[in-house]
């Protein structure tokens, strides 16, 4: 089988279930229903020679509904070829856990946790993975700022808030100097 | 021709004695044996290993000895991005050197946070230890570091070694009165 009869196959076994197809510079990616996922998951890995599962993200749609996007970046060691799995996911909605599919899974899922908060049904130990048990905001969400929230755990650990001095700014393009391009701060008149 | 030598107290002893202050002997010992704990959080620690390597020779100023254990350690060199989530384990293997000791704050990133302006990382471990010395770089160049160590050393050869080690950071650090 080429990569290419790969990817037909997985569009003949999943039918319906498979919502859009988008494809960017050879990558396929497919939009698929929460529900749906272990099952496709699952028929990938056996199947289909899916049997690495590369990452998983997630995105923060805020305002949107649903809010949240899970993202499953699959490959196949054998033929060489990706897919990407995107599913939408409510803000109080949990997704199935694939950890029991492809173990890696394990830690990538209490990385979406911690980082966004998306809880995963089924899955054996969902704990915050980066910042501490105890810390009590979920950063990459679109609502905590950039220079973070003040929290304290006696003992553990402990944040403030970091000065921005007016920015996050960028390099603004010009041919001036290092001090007018990136001043110290900007305040927003100008 | 009769010896013009001057007789000695005690010719035994001549020749191997030095007058000198107590103080400036101590600090002339301290500061050519700084044995450093290698606080190595990030990039700056592989400028740290540079500096500690043939080329640059940090035993050239009596500072090749890095010690894991901080029991044994003088002056803790911190060498990257302090996270908050490392930010306590720090300041314990601080506490647990033995004085006199000293902090050099090695770069941006432990000197202010550096380029993280974030939600994650100390802006500065001056927020919880007493900096004695600040590194400049990103990293800073292994010559940077031994500027900074011979700061350091002609900072300690002006303590005064019998009064108490830096009472007013013990008060202000551990609340406790000096």
């Amino acid at each position: 089988m080429t990569g290419q009869e790969l990817l037909d196959s997985v569009a003949k076994l999943f039918g319906q279930k498979l919502h859009a197809k988008t494809e960017f510079r050879g990558e396929t990616t497919y939009t698929i229903a929460a529900s749906d996922l272990r099952e496709i998951s699952k028929l990938c890995r056996d199947d289909l020679s899916f049997d690495y599962l590369i990452d998983i993200t997630s995105i923060d749609n805020a305002g949107e509904e649903p809010r949240f996007e899970l993202v499953y970046e699959l490959y196949s060691m054998t033929l060489a070829i990706h897919l990407r799995l995107k599913l939408k996911i409510g803000e109080d909605e949990r997704p199935d856990t694939v950890s029991d599919i492809w173990p890696t899974a394990n830690w990538h899922e209490r990385e979406v946790y911690d980082m966004m908060g998306i809880k995963f049904k089924g899955h054996p130990d969902l704990r915050r993975i980066l910042m501490w048990d105890g810390y009590p905001f979920f950063p990459l969400r679109k609502e905590f700022p950039l220079e973070g929230l003040p929290s304290e755990m006696p003992d553990v650990a402990f944040t403030k808030s970091a000065p921005l001095e007016g920015g996050p700014f960028v390099t603004r393009p010009s041919t001036a100097t290092t001090k007018d391009r990136e001043p110290r701060a900007r305040p927003p008149e100008l | 021709m009769a010896e013009t030598r001057a007789s000695a107290y005690d010719s035994k002893i001549e020749g191997n004695v030095i007058f000198t202050r107590l103080d400036a002997a101590f600090n002339w010992v301290r500061k050519n044996s700084l044995w450093p704990m290698p606080m190595g959080l990030a990039c700056c620690a592989i400028e740290l290993m540079a500096t500690a390597a043939s080329r640059f020779d940090i035993a050239r100023f009596g500072a090749e000895v890095m010690r894991f254990s901080p029991r044994q350690c003088d002056v803790m060199i911190v060498a990257g991005t302090v996270t908050y989530k490392m930010a306590l384990a720090v300041k314990r293997i601080y506490e647990q050197m033995p004085e006199p000791k000293y902090v050099i704050a090695m770069g941006a990133c432990a000197s202010t946070g550096g380029m993280y302006r974030s939600y994650a990382v100390l802006q500065g471990i001056d927020q919880l230890l007493p900096v004695d010395v600040y590194i400049s770089g990103c990293p800073p160049r292994p010559e940077a570091l031994l500027a900074g160590l011979m700061k350091l050393q002609e900072k300690i050869s002006r303590e005064k070694s019998f009064a108490a080690q830096k009472p007013q950071w013990t008060k202000k650090f551990t609340g406790a009165s000096a």
